[in-house]
């Protein structure tokens, strides 16, 4: 069973989110890097970027599949984590710290009430 | 495999088996009105001797004229050695074969292929070839709006001057895709584009800037300050060049102060033959950074678990077997064939070969063109430099001194009013290094015949 914490929120699709104040952090869950395997290239939005909830906000690629990640909520990107830029495989040992994607601002609160619990994503993944 | 074709009793018991009556039944949902009567045109077939006898006859009418005629198709003298060892079994094959790595000569020579590419157009990586040159410019388009992550609209300054084809197969293919195609003016008196048409899109959002270099006049625009205007406000540049003519040109890696972004042309001048159109290859080569971005295949080399060397499909992630619909491009063949000739002629006249033919090219061109303009009422219709093309203006229309031309055995150009109307009396021609000086004063004397008589 891979590592879910209880504090974070989930999506179908495999993004955690982490709420800090009026910002959200986005990454891509533990079990979601095991399954695509050693990360390769991340590609990032560029801050600024304007996005609705489900939007395709990048590609991760590794060395089995390149796929699309989403935003989990509507909002502007305000930052993207050009460390993985040179160091992908971060995704892959540290998914829920370092290997972070994109800091976005909160445009609707409410949104993030749509989010899984870990409860809800720890169904999805043992179905998975 | 054999063909084996269904017999009656095969087709009955399959309509049997599905309970339909006719295979025509299959079809009901075409409206009738569409559908082609019989094709009494078309006649009946003949055997193989009588074909052969007709087609003799045909053959023996068909005069070959002294070419000179360019336009995006270029006659080039091909050494024997080239199609003699792309012919062999083991290359003799359009496709990448599938279990791509059990073909380790073929990926060998891709690899080649690609960086050879990548080093006569001053670039960092090269894939292994597309169709033609002209959907080369449409892949290298879009290409652009996935990789300029800058820009947000999809607008594309196209100089005015590309190749009229390539401009229409760009718009075939990226018009429905939300993607605004901008031509460029020209200015018609240097054969170039206009730069001052530039400024109006000055602090405008646009993803990339297309430019042919030489141009579909073979005139040479001005690529350096092209260049260094787009990156100056986060536009890509997209270089269109013949490969022939970086024997001569500054690679396009070279333009400005750090270079196109992306490249792409048309490969026929590099061992394939004028042959009715096709087929020929495209070629597209890129900085590395947007490798990703990069349509159809691209070979890479690595060593095997023992250590040894070894040649592999690289960055497959992106295809379209794995992307879908998402994928860079939904390219998965490359003019294989194509590519083998023109890295086995590239491989046979090397650099200095190169060099040489773009010189001899040049320079034949320049004496056709002199010799023209020495005849009363000719006159070179811009005044920027060229590579090894030009145009004349005559005091005929150049749809009447074309025909002339031919009947004296000499294709001598195309009627540039077809792409350009205003341009009546101008005529595009090209000289290569196949062309003996016979052959030039001969051009040169059978039009000052033509105007002379007309």
């Amino acid at each position: 069973m891979s590592n879910i914490p209880s504090e974070l929120r989930y999506t179908n699709s495999h993004e955690w989110i982490r709420v800090e104040g009026d910002h959200v952090i986005i990454g891509i869950t533990e079990h979601a890097q095991q399954l695509l395997g050693d990360m390769v290239f991340v590609e990032l939005p560029e801050a600024g970027d304007e996005v609705n909830s489900n939007d395709e906000l990048g590609v991760v690629e590794s060395v089995k599949a390149a796929s699309d990640y989403y935003a989990p909520i509507s909002g502007t990107v305000v930052e993207s984590n050009e460390s993985l830029e040179d160091s992908p495989a971060l995704i892959n040992s540290d998914p829920y710290g370092d290997g972070w994607l994109v800091k976005l601002s909160l445009r609707d609160e409410s949104e993030l009430n749509e989010l899984l619990s870990a409860e809800q994503y720890a169904e999805i993944v043992s179905e998975d | 495999m054999p063909y084996i074709p269904h017999t009656e009793d095969d087709i009955k018991s399959m309509l049997d088996t599905i309970g339909v009556d006719a295979i025509d039944n299959l079809f009901d949902e075409i409206p009738a009105d569409l559908n082609n009567e019989e094709l009494a045109h078309i006649p009946q077939g003949i055997n193989e001797m009588q074909l052969n006898q007709l087609v003799e006859s045909h053959a023996a009418n068909i005069k070959n004229h002294s070419n000179f005629i360019g336009a995006g198709s270029y006659e080039h003298h091909i050494p024997a050695a080239v199609w003699d060892i792309t012919s062999r079994g083991e290359f003799l094959t359009a496709y990448t074969p599938y279990q791509a790595e059990a073909s380790q000569g073929t990926l060998q020579l891709l690899y080649e292929y690609q960086t050879m590419m990548a080093e006569l157009t001053g670039t960092d990586v090269s894939n292994a070839s597309l169709y033609d040159g002209a959907s080369a410019m449409a892949e290298a388009v879009l290409m652009a709006i996935r990789a300029n992550r800058k820009s947000k609209t999809k607008r594309i300054l196209m100089a005015g001057t590309i190749h009229p084809y390539y401009h229409d197969t760009v718009d075939a293919i990226v018009r429905n895709q939300n993607i605004e195609l901008i031509t460029l003016d020209i200015d018609y008196s240097k054969g170039t584009t206009a730069l001052e048409s530039l400024d109006k899109y000055q602090d405008e959002d646009i993803t990339a800037l297309v430019i042919s270099q030489p141009n579909f006049f073979g005139h040479l625009e001005d690529v350096d300050a092209m260049t260094d205007w787009a990156h100056a406000k986060n536009c890509f540049v997209i270089g269109c060049v013949n490969p022939i003519s970086l024997g001569l040109l500054k690679a396009p890696g070279q333009w400005g102060e750090t270079g196109a972004d992306i490249v792409c042309g048309e490969g026929q001048p590099l061992g394939a033959p004028m042959a009715s159109g096709g087929p020929y290859f495209g070629f597209l080569t890129a900085k590395m950074a947007y490798v990703r971005q990069m349509p159809g295949r691209i070979i890479g080399r690595t060593v095997d678990a023992e250590g040894k060397e070894g040649f592999s499909l690289t960055l497959q992630a992106r295809e379209q077997h794995i992307r879908r619909a998402k994928a860079t491009s939904n390219i998965c063949t490359n003019q294989g064939l194509l590519v083998t000739a023109a890295t086995i002629h590239m491989s046979l006249i090397g650099a200095q070969g190169l060099q040489n033919i773009a010189s001899t090219c040049h320079h034949n061109t320049r004496v056709l063109l002199d010799s023209l303009i020495a005849i009363d009422g000719v006159s070179a219709e811009f005044s920027s430099p060229f590579f090894h093309e030009a145009v004349i203006k005559t005091p005929l229309p150049a749809s009447t001194v074309l025909e002339k031309m031919r009947e004296q055995g000499i294709s001598a150009g195309i009627d540039l009013s077809i792409y350009h109307p205003q341009m009546t009396h101008s005529i595009l021609f090209c000289v290569t290094e196949v062309k003996q000086d016979s052959e030039i004063e001969a051009y040169a004397n059978a039009l000052r015949t033509v105007l002379i008589e007309n």
